[in-house]
């Protein structure tokens, strides 16, 4: 199963490598990172998106976390309310005559058109994950060249 | 003042007393202070031994051990000392030099990414950038090292920070947000663990390093006494609980007593203390202590529930907790009909060993007469292998701090090295090394170390003229084709004479006392190279992957 996990952690170099090597050393997969600084430039948020087997599993990794002397605090969003986003750019084939086409698809699910140029169209997308699953699913017809995203943040809600 | 001399006054402030090391280029500028510093230094003569050294000073006295390397070579040299005390939970502070800051990425020369290369095998470690942050690192890593689980620190000091010179401020108090070891156990698990404690008719106590660490023998004794529970150790806890105490099974897993590995077996509650269910106390984990609840008491939360599902955790220090749980139990257990089943299993399956008359040295024969002989006092370091559990096995650990050995990494080529740093600690103590031929060789120019600074240390070689440990598993599972264990020795005896040391070669059973009565006579290091029995196993044993109480050599 896959957990939304937010790390606050030190902003000093060799964190993001400690964090790594403690994932890769224990074989926990780790399906995103999304690191940024927070409000306090000291501190960073490192959101990750983890696959844990059991609950067990899943314990652990918060634990193992939790040791690492820069990591101030873990938190766990499976069970907690929240709110949650990705961002992804897509980038699909679009001649002009499709143009009209790719914009009621984009209507539908959300997304935006940023560029369109030599047949390639640039679309950005904000959104939950079904949403984002959504809005690939229908632009697969289109052709898709390329993709990136940040992987899914998440803030509690109180 | 220099870095060099912030990291001198700092070492002192944190009552440093003695340091090993090695030196280099890249800390040129720190031994340029240390020559005339108020530390005693060692000058071991292979980096890799200064860390077990400094492990073995932390082991024997419980303070904080600290050693000192080059960068590159001496740096990487280091590590094996470093993740030795890793795996053990031992406090070290390992310096080490680095190229100058303006250098680093460059592939200088002895140029390693050090921090890179130990991030998994420290608890933490820094790289200083700017001199302005040596006192402020110096005190997180000692207070690092020493509290919590302890574990070794490292700290990468590049040459320019050593030199430039700063205002020195000494930090009046450590903050760190991210590291808050809890002290004190949770009352509503004491209370939990308590009533289960009072429920129990089969409870066993299964101590750990961490009893030690935290010095906590003493409530260890307090608790197995109040509630009459049995108890017994890990390789790590020997000394934890008094080896000779009516109470103690003695070690229990793949080399344990097979009345301690069915006790645990048998038990319907487990009180684990400062230890971790490794899988060589363990065996088969899904065959392990099938009937039995599990207390376990932690100081590192991610010990908990790791390997095996815990009914009453409590993370805090063993200390405290102990105390915590010996007030809180109001309503004792009764014990009397368990405690008489597992004396007749330690009536009749005792740790044995056949001595038969063939003039052929046993080692464990050499064991037990050493412990005869220095009453059970002395400091016991010991090597890997056959060896380490001979040691462990036959001679009675009565107090914390007396069994030196490399536990989680078994690292051949530790018990000299650490024999050493418990020497230099505690220089009134008699400190013995039970080495094996193999592992004495990974480390044995330290002869010259000990030679130099009189440290004087008795070593004693079961020499079998195999890698034995690794010759039994061939010799059990591999059908005993003795692939690469067959060793050629030098003459131990005139290597060590060669190094201003004393030899005794001892080929004789009748020899085998006043050998160890004429080592103990003489004011210099000694080797004592004692032919023992090639083919003797180390027996009971657990194959690998077996459920713990199916032994050979143990009770069917
Ligand atoms: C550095 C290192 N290399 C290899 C091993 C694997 N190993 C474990 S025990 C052993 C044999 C040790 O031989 P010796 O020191 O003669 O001890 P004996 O078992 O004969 O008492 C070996 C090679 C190890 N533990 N450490
Ligand atoms: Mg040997």
């Amino acid at each position: 199963m896959k957990h939304i996990i937010s790390v606050l952690v030190e902003n000093k170099p060799g964190v993001l490598a400690r964090i790594a090597g403690l994932f890769s050393a224990r074989g926990y997969n780790i399906t995103s990172l999304a690191v940024s600084e927070t409000l306090d430039s000291e501190t960073s948020y490192m959101t990750m998106v983890v696959e844990a087997e059991d609950e067990r599993v899943l314990e652990q990794i918060k634990k193992q976390l939790n040791k690492l002397i820069d990591v101030i605090t873990v938190t766990d969003f499976t069970k907690r309310e929240h709110v949650e986003r990705e961002l992804i750019l897509v980038k699909v084939n679009c001649s002009t005559k499709d143009k009209e086409k790719l914009e009621t698809v984009l209507r539908k699910f959300l997304g935006k058109l940023i560029q369109h140029k030599e047949n390639i169209a640039i679309i950005e997308a904000v959104g939950e994950q079904e949403q984002i699953k959504n809005l690939l699913e229908s632009l697969k017809p289109f052709g898709i060249r390329e993709l990136v995203r940040t992987g899914r943040l998440a803030i509690a809600s109180t | 003042m220099t870095g060099a001399e912030i990291l001198i006054e700092c070492l002192r402030r944190e009552g440093v007393k003695v340091m090993f090391g090695y030196p280099g280029g890249a800390v040129l500028p720190i031994f340029d202070k240390l020559y005339d510093a108020d530390i005693k230094f060692i000058l071991t003569r292979h980096e890799q031994a200064a860390a077990h050294a400094a492990d073995g000073y932390a082991r024997a006295t419980g303070k904080v051990g600290v050693c000192i390397a080059t960068s590159g070579p001496g740096a990487t040299n280091l590590t094996t000392g470093i993740a030795t005390a890793y795996m053990d939970s031992i406090p070290l502070v390992a310096i080490t030099g680095q190229v100058k800051t303006f250098l680093i990425g460059n592939d200088a020369f002895q140029e390693a990414d050090v921090t890179g290369v130990t991030r998994p095998i420290t608890k933490h470690n820094y790289l200083v950038k700017k001199t302005e942050d040596l006192a402020r690192i110096i005190r997180e890593a000692f207070y690092i090292a020493s509290t919590g689980r302890p574990g070794p620190v490292l700290i990468d000091i590049p040459v320019d920070v050593q030199q430039k010179d700063v205002e020195f401020i000494w930090p009046k108090e450590i903050n760190i947000r991210g590291y808050k070891p809890t002290l004190f156990g949770h009352p509503g698990q004491i209370k939990k663990a308590a009533k289960l404690i009072a429920q129990a008719k089969r409870p066993i106590i299964y101590a750990g390093g961490g009893v030690i660490s935290a010095g906590a023998h003493q409530e260890l004794k307090a608790l197995a006494e109040k509630i009459r529970a049995p108890v017994t150790m890990t390789l790590m806890g020997l000394g934890g609980f008094p080896g000779e105490h009516e109470l103690s099974l003695g070690m229990l897993g793949m080399h344990g007593t097979a009345y301690a590995n069915h006790a645990i077996m048998e038990a319907d509650l487990i009180i684990a203390c400062g230890a971790r269910f490794d899988d060589r106390v363990t065996g088969r984990l899904d065959a392990f202590a099938p009937h039995a609840k599990i207390i376990h008491i932690d100081i590192d939360p991610a010990s908990i529930s790791k390997n095996v599902k815990v009914d009453v955790p409590i993370v805090g220090d063993a200390k405290n907790i102990l105390g915590q749980l010996i007030e809180e139990i109001k309503k004792l257990p009764d014990t009397r009909d368990w405690l008489k089943t597992i004396e007749q299993w330690k009536r009749r399956h005792p740790l044995t060993y056949k001595d038969k008359d063939d003039g052929k040295i046993k080692p464990q024969y050499v064991i037990e007469q050493l412990y005869y002989l220095t009453k059970g006092e002395a400091i016991i370091a010991t090597e890997v292998g056959q060896n380490q559990m001979w040691a462990a096995q036959w001679y009675r650990y009565e107090y914390p701090r007396t069994f030196i050995s490399s536990g989680g990494l078994g690292t051949m080529g530790f018990g000299f090295p650490a024999s050493i740093g418990a020497k230099v600690g505690n220089p009134d103590r008699q400190v013995f090394d039970i080495a094996g031929d193999g592992s004495i060789q990974m480390n044995i120019q330290e002869l010259a170390t000990c030679v130099c600074n009189k440290i004087n240390v008795k070593v004693i070689i079961l020499n079998n003229g195999y890698l034995g440990m690794v010759r039994q598993w061939q010799e059990l599972f591999y059908k005993k084709r003795y692939s690469h264990t067959c060793l050629y020795n030098p003459d131990f005896v005139k290597l060590a004479e060669s190094y201003g040391a004393v030899g005794i070669r001892v080929v004789k059973k009748e020899e085998v006392c006043s050998a160890l009565e004429k080592a103990l006579s003489i004011d210099n290091t000694v080797f004592i190279d004692i032919h023992i029995d090639p083919e003797e196993n180390v027996f009971p044993m657990v194959p690998a992957g077996e459920a713990i109480n199916r032994m050979i050599g143990g009770m069917a």
